[in-house]
């Protein structure tokens, strides 16, 4: 039996959009390493659109795949719709995860989340 | 497949695969039936007894099979608590990274208002005799101390340890589940009271151990029953898998010195290898540590998904981080050692078997160079570390 499921393995061997966008507009960063898992958002917003978003992670295989699933799931759309975003469309999007990893698709809800509060007050300034 | 994880389990011996499958066929009465079929079983059953005693310098009648090591270890520790508290004692002595088999074991006892003193086991995982000495009460009941780490390798002098002891009066268990067939073990000359030893540690089969207990001290029933074991562990005896465990210890013990001196250029090799990687360290003194157990900590990423990448390239291996335990703590092991919390969740064990090629030790070196190099990529940590935003601590 597999700990993951093969969506999960892919974006975990595979991740998409990893890196740094370095004019980021948004960053968010949640965890800590006492936990064991970090995540770290750039988001790039023109128009109100999620232009572009890069991660980093520190952490497990879920909490890699999770960063991985959901940047693929708010690049290219409104910023209203990135903000849905819930750690069970995450989940889902990977094909479930085991209940004691959910929390890693909470961090990545919780990385959009806090990177979308930094471009918010970035742009109050 | 490079299987690295022997601390774990290990592959069964050809011989004892086939002694069990030969018993499971053919031998398959029950060792308590007075025909001599039955009579046949008992006969494997109590040469199996022999066999093992006389492997580990102890005597037939001081040897109890049970279903594995953790089974061992709580019947020892059960039956110091109980034969100590007829005596009013009341306080046992252990370290801070037995095995969980004995730690919740001594929680369960400290709810039964049983003091308990963890002894401290240093940056380099090795107890001080003296502290155990220095720790050891009136009331003292039991020293239970582990022979060898499950996690780090370090390995205690369980000599000293059981003199002291022996000259206090206090009863000393060791868990000696890593350590039976792959070091030299002799209860008698080590002053061991009771130890605890599990078949699937040295190339046995699973679920079935023994727990050697001293002639005169008298152990508590775990298990209520049949009079199997004379009265001291009931249910009809694996005979198929103590014979096999007793034909798996007999071939370990007499490859030991053969092992050894395979296992430890190897080992050293590895961990000379794995000490290039910047901001990593070995967990555990390097000298005094099982031939087979190479434990780093690599600073700026997380454990399981190291050995993810690593099973990706064909490398079985372990880590002590949260995320491979389920919990949110990482492996008390490291914590007892002083390695902190962001640091310990980067951690990986690997166990090598004696089959292993000097090839496969490169192949593991540079396989886990290039994962981790890979994993501090994209490491939020790693990046703040490198950035000076944080201190490094390895
Ligand atoms: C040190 C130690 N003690 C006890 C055990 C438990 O042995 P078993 O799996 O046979 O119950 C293990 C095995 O994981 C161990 O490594
Ligand atoms: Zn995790």
């Amino acid at each position: 039996m597999a700990l993951y499921s093969e969506k999960v393995m892919d974006h975990f061997r595979n991740p998409r959009n990893v890196g740094v966008i370095e004019d980021a507009d948004g960053v968010g960063e949640v965890g800590n390493a006492k936990c064991g898992d970090i995540m770290k958002m750039y988001l790039k917003i023109e128009d109100g659109i999620v232009k572009d978003v890069k991660f980093e992670t520190f952490g497990c295989g879920s909490a890699i795949a999770s960063s991985s699933m959901a940047t693929e799931l708010i690049k290219g759309k409104p910023v209203e719709e990135a903000r849905q975003l819930t750690n069970q469309a995450v989940a889902e999007a990977l094909d479930g995860l085991p209940d004691y990893k959910m929390h890693c698709s909470v961090l990545a809800q919780e990385a959009i989340e806090a990177a979308l509060k930094d471009y918010e007050s970035k742009k109050e300034e | 497949m490079i299987y690295a994880d022997n601390a774990a389990t290990t592959k069964m011996s050809e011989a004892a695969v086939n002694i069990m499958s030969s018993l499971i066929r053919d031998t398959y009465g029950n060792p308590s039936s007075l025909y001599s079929f039955g009579q046949k079983a008992k006969e494997v059953l109590e040469q199996a007894r022999e066999e093992i005693a006389g492997l580990i310098g102890a005597e037939p009648r001081e040897i109890i099979f049970t279903s594995g090591g953790s089974e061992a270890d709580n019947q020892a520790i059960i039956s110091a608590a109980r034969l100590g508290a007829k005596k009013g004692k009341k306080h046992i002595v252990s370290s801070a990274f037995e095995h969980h088999a004995v730690l919740h074991t001594l929680n369960k006892l400290s709810k039964e208002g049983f003091e308990i003193t963890l002894l401290d086991v240093h940056e380099n995982g090795i107890i001080k005799p003296e502290e155990v000495a220095s720790a050891i009460r009136e009331d003292t009941c039991l020293v239970t101390i582990m022979y060898a780490n499950n996690e780090i390798g370090t390995v205690q002098d369980i000599k000293s340890i059981g003199e002291i002891c022996r000259e206090k009066g206090v009863l000393f268990h060791t868990d000696a589940v890593q350590a039976v067939g792959h070091l030299k073990i002799n209860v008698k000359e080590q002053n061991i009271d009771m130890l605890s030893a599990s078949a699937h540690k040295f190339h046995g089969p699973k679920g079935v151990g023994f727990l050697y207990a001293r002639k005169g001290i008298l152990l508590t029933n775990l298990i209520e029953g049949g009079a199997q074991e004379k009265g001291r562990r009931a249910g009809t005896e694996n005979v198929p898998g103590i014979a096999a465990m007793a034909e798996a210890l007999k071939e370990a013990v007499a490859d030991i010195d053969k092992n050894t001196a395979r296992l430890i250029p190897v080992r050293d090799r590895i961990i000379a290898g794995l000490n290039e990687i910047p901001h990593s360290a070995l967990n555990g003194d390097a000298g005094s540590r099982l031939p087979s157990n190479i434990n780093f900590c690599f600073e700026g990423i997380e454990g399981e998904s190291l050995l993810l990448l690593l099973d990706d390239k064909g490398i079985a291996a372990s880590s002590g981080s949260a995320c491979t335990s389920g919990s949110l703590d990482p492996s008390h092991v490291l914590l007892a050692i002083g390695r902190v919390h962001d640091v310990a969740h980067g951690s990986l064990r690997l166990s090598i078997g004696e089959d292993i090629t000097d090839e496969e030790a490169d192949y593991i070196i540079n396989s886990v160079k290039e994962v981790v190099e890979y994993l501090r990529g994209f490491s939020p940590v790693w990046r703040d570390l490198v950035a000076g935003k944080t201190q490094f601590i390895l």
